[in-house]
């Protein structure tokens, strides 16, 4: 039989049935654009966030306190641990211990806001110093000045400060020597960052940055670090010093058994592995359940296609009256599922890609979040591949019965 | 040379009904046979045995000097689509489809290349005088109308034989000779060979040739000797 016929004939007898063709097919539909969406979401974001870790330098070495996080209650401990103080900065700072660093910087995040003549708002406030955020991370100081090793030695009440903050408090006015309020202290803006947005973990726009040691002494009442920043000399060396660390660190705190570390290190390729482990996991467990909508999907497709071989009984038998062969009605019944899936797919890779469309316009206006819309080109042509598989697979018993429907009793079927 | 040839054909459905019980006969190229006989003597089950569709329990079919028992189903299904037309009492259109489409569809499983297709279904067409309802969706067209259309598709592929099976039991009296007068044209003017399956006197009395058959044996063959004339109806 001449294929255009085969696809000709399984066309009219789809569109016969228009709304039971669709509902047929719905499962379809919403399963291939499930996998559209969370896969194109899934890139993106992984995108965007390894994007993001890109930032933070290969050179970049994190020291945290506390157990390393295997889950969500891991890391609340480890928010409230202590092991990361003045004296682990020194043995670290020490080239005998860790040769390989060019520069490190602890880190104190601080709850609270700022306020300024009657207005309030609600910063990250980060304890740090500035050197290591312009020369590391790349933030630039555009108006007014950094700080340096002299104001951290003498904790000293000064910050830099985002232009949303500015923003916020000053509005339109120069915010350079004017005096902030941070928790019943007052600090004096000496510089102002460039505005940039997202970088790593804070938005630069959003940021107080004030010297560490004064962060220690006013603010966090406390003379521990929630993390230590080290960049290595060179990307080569960051396996050394991540060992050095390590040694140095158990050294001093006395422990033998790495199980036991009351800290852990962590480098931009193995934060970049962990995301992607995560997102990962997330995406092989949605698609899943996006199998699962397929497996149901493709059953449905099963059930009506039954029905139609049933209903047809007298046509079967008619065709091969005039000459069709089993293969031929086979083919027929095939392709008229296939037809059924693909155009689902078809269908499903539309939604899909309009709804990933979407999403990046959404995450964009709503959260500022610049999620790059790339067309899910390779997920697009596994989808339809995966819908026409669907087709053959569920489509194949139904007509294999109705190839096997002998002429007489087909012809006699009322 | 007979274009078949059957000898005591047995037929026995699995629920033990014996449907034939030894038929035996031959019909040439040319003729024009009724075969007759009241509901449940078997002469459907005949029909379909001789016409490919179904297979006899035992006994000898020789279709072309072949013998049909050694076909495999393509061959069968082959066999069906050249050299045998198909008209049946309940019309078996595709009502969805046009005249033409309907008319063409055999040709679907023939290896005749498309290009002939058309020109072939509309001769066809013509042959039954429905030009003028080529375009039509088969279930707009009255039943005399439908036969003439299930004639023509019968006729598309130039089957050297042609089984109809109470072709008009589902027509008026006007249609239904309508029906018979295509059928001895076509026997008388093409040659085609005609197996008519009727269990009324007057529509076997339009053919050359009558076998009657009564509880799954032929009892008689005879010649039809003041044959009608279906034309002369309408004079």
């Amino acid at each position: 039989m001449v294929l255009k016929y085969t696809f000709k004939t399984a066309t009219r007898a789809l569109i016969t049935h228009k709304v039971r063709s669709f509902l047929t097919i719905l499962g379809i539909v919403i399963g291939i654009a499930a996998i559209i969406l969370v896969s194109s979401v899934g890139e993106s974001a992984n995108n965007v966030i390894v994007g993001e870790l890109g930032g933070l330098g290969a050179e970049t070495v994190v020291i945290r306190p506390g157990k390393e996080p295997k889950g969500p209650t891991d890391i609340a401990e480890t928010l409230f641990s202590d092991s990361l103080k003045e004296r682990e900065l020194e043995a670290l700072k020490k080239k005998g211990n860790v040769p390989d660093i060019a520069d490190i910087s602890p880190e104190i995040l601080v709850p609270g806001s700022v306020s300024y003549a009657g207005e309030t708002y609600k910063p990250v406030i980060l304890g740090f110093s500035a050197d290591f955020m312009t020369d590391t991370l790349g933030l630039v100081v555009s108006e007014g000045a950094s700080f340096g090793e002299a104001e951290i030695r003498a904790r000293s009440k000064v910050a830099v400060i985002g232009r949303k903050v500015a923003v916020e408090l000053f509005g339109n006015n120069n915010p350079i020597g004017e005096q902030i309020q941070i928790k019943n202290n007052k600090f004096r803006v000496v510089g102002l960052f460039e505005k940039r947005g997202q970088v790593v973990f804070f938005d630069v726009d959003e940021l107080v940055l004030v010297p560490y040691s004064t962060a220690q002494t006013y603010l966090s009442g406390n003379d521990y670090y929630t993390q230590i920043i080290a960049r290595a000399v060179s990307p080569e060396k960051v396996d050394g010093v991540v060992y050095d660390i390590k040694r140095t660190l158990r050294d001093l705190h006395k422990i033998d058994d790495p199980e036991k570390d009351d800290f852990y290190v962590q480098t931009q390729q193995g934060l970049v592995e962990q995301v992607e482990s995560i997102i990962g996991v997330f995406t092989l467990f949605l698609s899943l359940v996006v199998a699962v909508s397929l497996v149901v999907g493709g059953v449905g497709i099963m059930n009506i296609m039954l029905v139609s071989v049933t209903e047809r009984t007298k046509e079967i038998g008619l065709r091969k009256a005039v000459g069709a062969t089993s293969k031929d009605i086979m083919l027929q019944f095939l392709t008229e599922a296939v037809i059924l899936t693909f155009a689902g797919g078809l269908i499903g890779v539309i939604i899909g890609v309009s709804l990933s469309f979407m999403v990046s316009v959404l995450a964009k206006l709503i959260a500022g979040f610049a999620l790059s819309f790339v067309f899910p080109i390779v997920p697009a042509l596994v989808g339809i591949f995966v819908s026409v598989l669907v087709g053959v697979v569920f489509g194949i018993y139904p007509a294999r019965e109705a190839s096997k429907k002998s002429p007489i009793e087909a012809l006699r079927y009322e | 040379m007979s274009l078949l040839q059957v000898s005591n054909l047995i037929k026995t459905y699995s629920d033990g009904t014996e449907a034939l019980r030894g038929a035996t006969f031959s019909v040439d190229r040319g003729e024009f046979v009724a075969i007759m006989g009241p509901s449940g003597s078997g002469k459907s089950t005949l029909l379909h045995i001789i016409g490919l569709l179904d297979k006899q329990t035992s006994g000898e079919y020789l279709f072309e000097e072949k013998k049909i028992a050694d076909f495999k189903e393509e061959e069968l299904a082959m066999f069906r689509n050249k050299k045998m037309g198909f008209v049946f009492q309940m019309f078996n259109l595709l009502p969805k489809a046009t005249v033409l489409e309907n008319v063409k569809l055999p040709l679907l499983y023939s290896h005749l290349p498309e290009s002939k297709w058309e020109d072939l279904a509309k001769e066809a067409v013509a042959s039954v005088g429905l030009s003028h309802r080529i375009n039509n969706l088969t279930w707009e067209l009255s039943g005399g109308e439908k036969q003439k259309v299930a004639i023509a598709r019968a006729l598309i592929n130039k089957p050297e034989i042609i089984f109809a099976d109470e072709p008009t039991g589902n027509l008026d009296s006007k249609s239904g000779q309508a029906v018979m007068d295509i059928f001895q044209k076509l026997n008388k003017e093409k040659g085609h060979t005609i197996i008519l399956i009727t269990h009324e006197t007057y529509t076997a009395e339009h053919a050359k040739r009558v076998l009657s058959i009564k509880d799954g044996v032929i009892e008689s063959d005879k010649p039809i000797t003041n044959r009608r004339l279906a034309s002369s109806f309408f004079k």
